[in-house]
């Protein structure tokens, strides 16, 4: 296993100097999503909890969209399942917090493996439209409310009688609720990290380079799809614990809609797919942009604003449509992509073979070629 | 029994606007290889098309005659906003698929975003034909007559769209593009004007699949969503009939309308499964798979 020295010891700091954010009081204007000018107000602390959920749910997905080359539009059914089922265990059911994680692990586990397993007896493009009617089904038994157990279209508020208090209370316990996320996106990078480097991980990014080819070499590729699918989806479903502590609620139209997985594909094309630091980066990006343009939309000086600027800068889905487009035409390695590019401009030559992979090189191997599939 | 017929009836015309969505989608997937998620924004478009020309007839206009250019709109709508896609965002990212699929992701919700911002999210409502909410005899049983319009259009242009890929010359170079698309383009055939026709043809289709959904479904009202509700299912319906397969398109969409009608009213009765007919599509979705990974008329890999 190689070790980056320099890329580790720039995490390392980066982490610790989150991990200090709460007892910075930095004023700083304008550019905080929070309405509080300080940095470490709650309001603050809690979006940027928030950014780390979405950085490790980022770097979860770029395991099966970015190393795998798989397209899933189902990633929010596994977050959805870890917000719902813990909240259902601990709400619904009383339960005490260690069977309530308890439950909603081993139900992120099953449901990763059926629906992978199910998912994956097809490829490519098919692949992509049955994750999304899974994720869409689950939308849809959400928004049902069997039983009374999922509250429906209003959600399901989480009860905080059986959390120890350090971890309930959304104002009072900020801080903790902040480094529980901070702790949760560096355990989810060291896992997806171990994972990529081993030598499943390794077998994946050569299944995704030439399927037919590492058949020929004696891999079956099913099981470690299976693998990455599963993966993936654990992380999203943890993602969905530490996102209800966070949030307090669950609603199906913050948690399980297919907006939300097209954000996520956003947030790694943003930071660049199959980019060690790139999904990461993208995801704590991405929720760190949209909350702050949630807060701008808001201002008094924002209604003044002529209606064809005002109008779509308030759709948040415009918004996020642009950078769709605007990415895959104009940035397709997104920003890890941008910096090597520069790099290697800096260095005057061709791009090192430590050049990470475009999003557009992993795109174009998704699908198969019309060629590949009649030779397959 | 009577109960039983007027479901069997309502499940068809569901699953004649199901064909209308989704047999675009699979002739642009089995020429092209998109995934293209911009159907359901075509399907939107074609619906406000043909209310914005409403608006702006005159009150005298019979409601026949309106509801025949709404149609028309529709049609026209849908066909203008795929030909646009397909030569703007489409044909600069060719031998691109994955990149192509990403930007009618980015399309469907921008333009959905910007049509809630304009129009809002529930407020129009589709003038049509008194006529459509009334219901006529057929034997001793009671059929919705909006019903009849919906089977009446899907069946209409599946015998026009087979007539048109088996007897035209652009249809017998679309049939042979989804076959093998190298081979027809090393025959010195313009794979790229074949490309842009499909398009058109999917969003002529979907335009008119929007508008009837609207009149026939929506109690006439106007969503800048109901194109992306309908696109899900549009998707299951391609996939269970096999990418690429008309037929497979009309028959998955008939079995899937019939199921989600049946599933709704007999367990959607009961308490906490008002989804059941939903849920029950994906369900039938992945049995399919399992039993056939490539969907009842997909060609062989």
């Amino acid at each position: 296993m190689r070790v980056p020295r320099l890329g580790l010891a720039v995490g390392v700091a980066l982490v610790v100097l989150a991990a200090l954010v709460p007892y910075l009081g930095l004023h700083v204007p304008a550019v905080l999503p929070g309405t509080e000018d300080v940095l470490n107000s709650a309001g603050n602390l809690s979006i940027l909890a928030v950014c780390f959920v979405f950085g490790a749910v980022a770097l979860g997905y770029d395991v099966l969209f970015g190393y795998t080359g798989l397209l899933s539009l189902g990633v929010v059914l596994h977050f959805a399942a870890g917000v719902y089922v813990f909240d259902i265990a601990l709400t619904d059911w009383h339960w005490s917090l260690g069977a309530a994680l308890a439950v909603t692990l081993a139900a992120g586990l099953g449901l990763a493996l059926v629906v992978g397993a199910v998912s994956l007896r097809v490829t490519g493009i098919a692949f992509t439209m049955v994750t999304l009617a899974f994720a869409q089904a689950f939308y849809f038994l959400i928004q049902d409310n069997p039983h009374g157990l999922t509250g429906g279209q209003d959600g399901l508020a989480l009860s905080t009688t059986r959390l120890p208090s350090v971890l309930s209370g959304a104002v009072s316990n900020t801080r903790s609720l902040y480094w529980l996320a901070l702790a949760f996106l560096v355990v989810a990078g060291a896992v997806v990290w171990v994972f990529i480097e081993s030598s499943v991980g390794h077998v994946l990014v050569a299944v995704r380079d030439n399927e037919a080819r590492a058949e020929v070499l004696g891999v079956r590729p099913f099981g470690f799809k299976l693998a990455a699918y599963t993966l993936s989806s654990l992380v999203a479903t943890g993602a969905g614990v530490v996102y209800l502590l966070l949030i307090g609620t669950a609603v199906p139209d913050a948690v399980a809609t297919t907006t939300l997985t097209l954000s996520i594909v956003v947030m790694v094309m943003l930071g660049g797919a199959a980019s060690r630091g790139g999904a990461v980066t993208g995801g704590i990006l991405y929720w760190y942009l949209e909350s702050l343009l949630v807060k701008v939309s808001g201002q008094p000086s924002f209604a003044g604003l002529p209606a064809v600027v005002r109008v779509p800068l308030s759709q948040p889905q415009f918004l996020l449509g642009a950078v769709f487009i605007l990415f895959v035409f104009f940035v397709p390695g997104g920003l890890a992509g941008a910096v090597a590019r520069l790099r290697a401009r800096r260095a005057g030559g061709l791009p090192g073979p430590s050049q990470p992979v475009t999003a557009h090189s992993v795109l174009a191997r998704l699908v198969p070629s019309r060629s590949d599939k009649e030779a397959s | 029994m009577t109960t039983f017929l007027s479901l069997t009836f309502a499940g068809l015309a569901l699953g004649a606007v199901y064909f209308l969505a989704a047999s675009g989608l699979s002739l642009i997937y089995g020429l092209m290889d998109i995934l293209n998620f911009a159907h359901g924004m075509f399907m939107t478009l074609g619906a406000y098309a043909g209310w914005d020309l409403a608006t702006h007839l005159p009150a005298s206009t019979p409601s026949a005659l309106t509801f025949a250019l709404e149609v028309v709109a529709a049609v026209a709508g849908g066909a203008v906003a795929a030909l646009l896609t397909e030569v703007v965002f489409i044909r600069p990212l060719y031998g691109k698929p994955l990149s192509q699929v990403l930007v009618t992701i980015g399309l469907d919700l921008a333009v959905v975003a910007l049509l809630l911002g304009g129009f809002g999210a529930n407020s129009l409502s589709l003038p049509v034909p008194l006529w459509f909410l009334e219901a006529s005899h057929v034997g001793a049983v009671l059929l919705p007559n909006a019903d009849f319009v919906a089977l009446v259009a899907g069946v209409l242009v599946l015998v026009v769209l087979e007539w048109f890929l088996r007897r035209t010359r652009f249809g017998i170079v679309i049939r042979a593009g989804v076959e093998n698309r190298e081979m027809v383009s090393a025959l010195g055939v313009d794979v790229g004007r074949a490309f842009t026709l499909v398009f058109v043809i999917g969003g002529a289709m979907a335009g008119l699949a929007g508008l009837l959904y609207t009149a026939v479904f929506t109690g006439d009202l106007l969503s800048p969503l109901q194109g992306d509700g309908l696109l899900i299912f549009a998707f299951i319906v391609v996939v269970i009939g096999g990418l690429g397969s008309i037929r497979g398109s009309a028959v998955a969409a008939v079995v899937v309308g019939l199921l989600q009608d049946y599933a709704n009213y007999y367990g959607g009765q009961h308490a906490g499964f008002s989804e059941i007919g939903n849920l029950s599509t994906v369900l039938l979705l992945a049995l399919v798979l399992e039993v056939r990974p490539r969907g009842l008329f997909g060609r062989a890999t």
